[in-house]
């Protein structure tokens, strides 16, 4: 709903047309899902426990420095697997398709303060849904930021890059937040509501689990390392949450990404659906390891487009989908992670003030937005 | 503090360590047999038999309970990537020195796992194990008399009873196509030749299907022995005829290998079985929608098949992904999603 629609120039058969080549490139994966993508899973997810256990282990000695540094280090590196890469892969249910009790969308738990249920509602279900649509989708913006010229701006935006930052910081409980939508359940009556206050619980003890675990537990099994372990987890917690903010920005809010209103999503076809995926989602380009790291959200426009298919294989399913973008004359938002970051919060930095003009479809207007 | 109380302090302390997994899982990396551990084998070894057959020797985890002669066990084996449940009947004896178990497949005409475990199981492979199970066994008391009547990889629990116990007098009528096609001939013959055992072969190709009234002709005393009966429908429908006809039916012990055949067509019956409601329901419909109209209560999210928000078990049938055409049958532990499948025959929602 930006002043100009990037995909007017696509009739509704293009569009349709559009969805059957993005249907025939996920029957191609699934129909070649096998072997290959069940050792994969299993790979990661034995390195990820690997990982964290030996670097837990070194913890132990945390008070020498250099074990602080590889320790924290590699405790950092298996949380950011734990969330992205398995977590919260499995929990969209990309790995069902196995049939493994074990690593599956319904008994997985994550390390992370939101439990595995909750957000599955809020991030599956209403974020990948209604992806980008302002009123709908949560994601955007979290409820707590103004991320489109067309939302009205209030003066509490105007602290909206700090509360991005504190947002970045504590993500996982921001999450956790969002997830219970705090805000509306603590206003008015709602708060006794006996179905919010179970789920309020959920999160509660879930939260106690891992703060015993991260800030008691194996700082006290260290022993004299105790307050070096202690700094390490909080570190290592501290990381994981400002990497997996940055990964997830670079997914909706770069400039270039769509969002839409809530009036345009009534009756939506398959095609369209799709083509709100593609138009709502941006991309990191990087190294292997670079998409690693990210669980593959690096390719967000593949996941939105095919958030059911296996991790590992939205790589070879980008190419495809960049020859459609391209096919079709649509932009295909990506670029690397540092210049993603740097739109994303250039935009919040922006948008925290209210809009320089009044928003006029005027040729001027469009000529600014193809500048930007 | 007895000891087992203090045990499960101690693993609550790691339960609290390993937070959200449990210690068990970080056990599995190294230890996937161990006592406690999820009921789990390893193939150590995969010896064909026949062309189409082959023994695999598995070493079952510290928590198996053992068998009995003539027992089946589930198997979970993975597939292309996807984890497929079947049974099969344990052959190899209950007191073996090296704690192994065997089964015995026949590769079936496009039988996805037992063409695996025939032709490409290796050794070292982790397989999901259930206890053995099944009430196809020889009694407390031995049998004065006992014929065995098997066909095909009937034969299989059979030959896990005569490895186990050693009976005075047995007789065993097996059908096979040709005489390369007997599972276990060498042993067989072996046993003959110490006189432990006669056996009749009947090979169908050469001799036509065995029909039962020829009993009286191979086994004169068949009536009065204790029999065990495997092999194909056909075969078992005609034994329990032809044994309830002479007045001996308690003498004769079946068993089946798979009772019923999912044929996956277009829509089909469906029943919700925890509500108690049948309704019709057509090939293109979701079951979502279906279950709706009828007034079950089920899961539901974004209705298109990406949210996961309406899994639920499938138990009996087949349903058809409408999305892609693919038919999943029901298997223990099958979930579908219930937003994009539609009924492909008579199916059972959990719901």
């Amino acid at each position: 709903m930006t002043a100009i629609d990037p995909t007017a120039h696509l009739t509704a058969e293009q569009i349709e047309e559009l969805g059957r080549e993005l249907d025939a490139i996920r029957d191609e994966v699934i129909a070649s899902r096998g072997e290959k993508d069940a050792a994969y899973i299993r790979k990661v997810i034995s390195a990820q426990r690997k990982l964290e256990l030996v670097s837990r282990g070194v913890l132990l000695f945390s008070i020498f420095p250099p074990a602080w540094l590889i320790g924290t280090a590699g405790l950092s590196v298996a949380k950011i697997m734990d969330n992205m890469e398995i977590g919260h892969n499995v929990l969209h249910g990309q790995w069902d398709w196995m049939r493994d009790p074990k690593i599956h969308s319904t008994t997985w738990e994550w390390d992370h303060v939101s439990p595995s249920e909750q957000w599955k509602h809020s991030h599956n279900e209403l974020h990948h849904t209604y992806t980008n649509v302002i009123g709908k989708d949560n994601d955007l913006g979290y409820g707590i930021m103004r991320v489109d010229e067309d939302q009205k701006w209030h003066p509490f935006h105007l602290g909206q890059p700090l509360w991005n930052f504190i947002n970045a910081c504590f993500f996982e409980y921001g999450i956790a937040a969002y997830d219970l939508e705090l805000g509306k359940n603590l206003r008015k009556r709602r708060r006794n509501n006996p179905e919010f206050r179970a789920r309020a619980k959920a999160v509660g003890r879930k939260i106690r689990k891992q703060v015993l675990k991260d800030y008691v537990i194996h700082p006290l099994l260290s022993g004299p390392s105790f307050l070096t372990t202690l700094a390490a987890t909080f570190t290592a917690n501290l990381v994981r949450n400002i990497w997996s903010h940055s990964v997830i920005m670079c997914g909706h809010f770069p400039e270039g990404v769509q969002v839409f209103e809530r009036r345009s999503i009534k009756g939506e076809t398959r095609g369209q659906w799709y083509l709100r995926q593609m138009m709502g989602s941006a991309n990191i380009s990087g190294s292997r390891a670079m998409h690693f790291m990210t669980g593959n959200l690096s390719h967000q426009i593949e996941h939105h487009l095919f958030p059911d298919l296996p991790s590992n294989r939205y790589a070879e399913v980008a190419v495809k989908v960049r020859a459609l973008f391209e096919k079709y004359e649509l932009e295909y938002v990506t670029g690397p992670l540092p210049k993603q970051v740097f739109s994303a919060w250039r935009k919040v930095f922006r948008l925290s003030l209210p809009n320089k003009k009044p928003k006029v479809k005027t040729p001027d207007r469009e000529q600014e937005l193809v500048a930007a | 503090m007895t000891s087992a109380a203090l045990r499960s302090r101690a693993w609550k302390l790691l339960e609290m360590v390993t937070t959200p997994l449990l210690p068990s899982d970080y056990l599995d990396l190294v230890s996937p047999l161990r006592a406690g551990a999820d009921l789990r084998g390893r193939i150590e070894a995969v010896h064909p038999e026949t062309g189409d057959a082959a023994t695999i020797v598995i070493r079952p985890g510290r928590g198996w309970r053992g068998h009995t002669a003539g027992q089946y066990v589930r198997i979970g084996v993975d597939v292309d990537g996807v984890r497929l449940w079947r049974a099969y009947s344990l052959t190899s004896p209950t007191n073996r020195q090296d704690g192994r178990v065997t089964i015995t497949v026949k590769a079936i005409p496009d039988g996805k796992v037992s063409n695996h475990l025939v032709r490409r199981a290796k050794p070292g492979t982790l397989i999901q194990l259930d206890q053995a199970t099944g009430d196809f066994v020889l009694p407390q008391a031995k049998p004065a008399k006992v014929l065995y009547l098997t066909a095909g990889s009937g034969i299989t629990p059979v030959m896990g009873m005569l490895r186990d116990t050693e009976f005075d007098d047995v007789v065993m009528v097996h059908c096979a196509p040709q005489p390369q096609d007997v599972i276990f001939r060498n042993e067989l013959h072996d046993l003959v030749a110490a006189k432990k055992l006669r056996l009749t072969e009947v090979h169908t190709d050469t001799d036509g299907m065995l029909d039962i009234a020829r009993l009286d002709e191979l086994v004169p005393d068949w009536a009065e022995r204790e029999t065990w009966a495997c092999g194909p429908a056909g075969l078992l429908d005609a034994a329990e005829e032809h044994w309830t006809e002479h007045g001996v039916r308690e003498r004769l012990h079946t068993e089946r290998f798979r009772p019923s055949i999912v044929v996956a067509g277009d829509g089909g019956e469906v029943t919700f079985s925890a509500t108690g409601k049948t309704v019709d329901a057509d090939g293109a419909t979701p079951l979502l929608d279906v279950g709706e109209e009828a007034g079950v209560l089920m899961p539901s999210g974004c209705r298109m098949g990406i949210c996961f928000g309406c899994i639920t078990p499938l138990k009996a049938g087949a349903v058809r992904d409408l999305r892609t055409g693919e038919i999943t049958e029901a298997e223990p532990g099958v979930l579908i999603q219930t937003c994009v499948s539609a009924a492909a025959g008579p199916c059972d929602i959990e719901r």
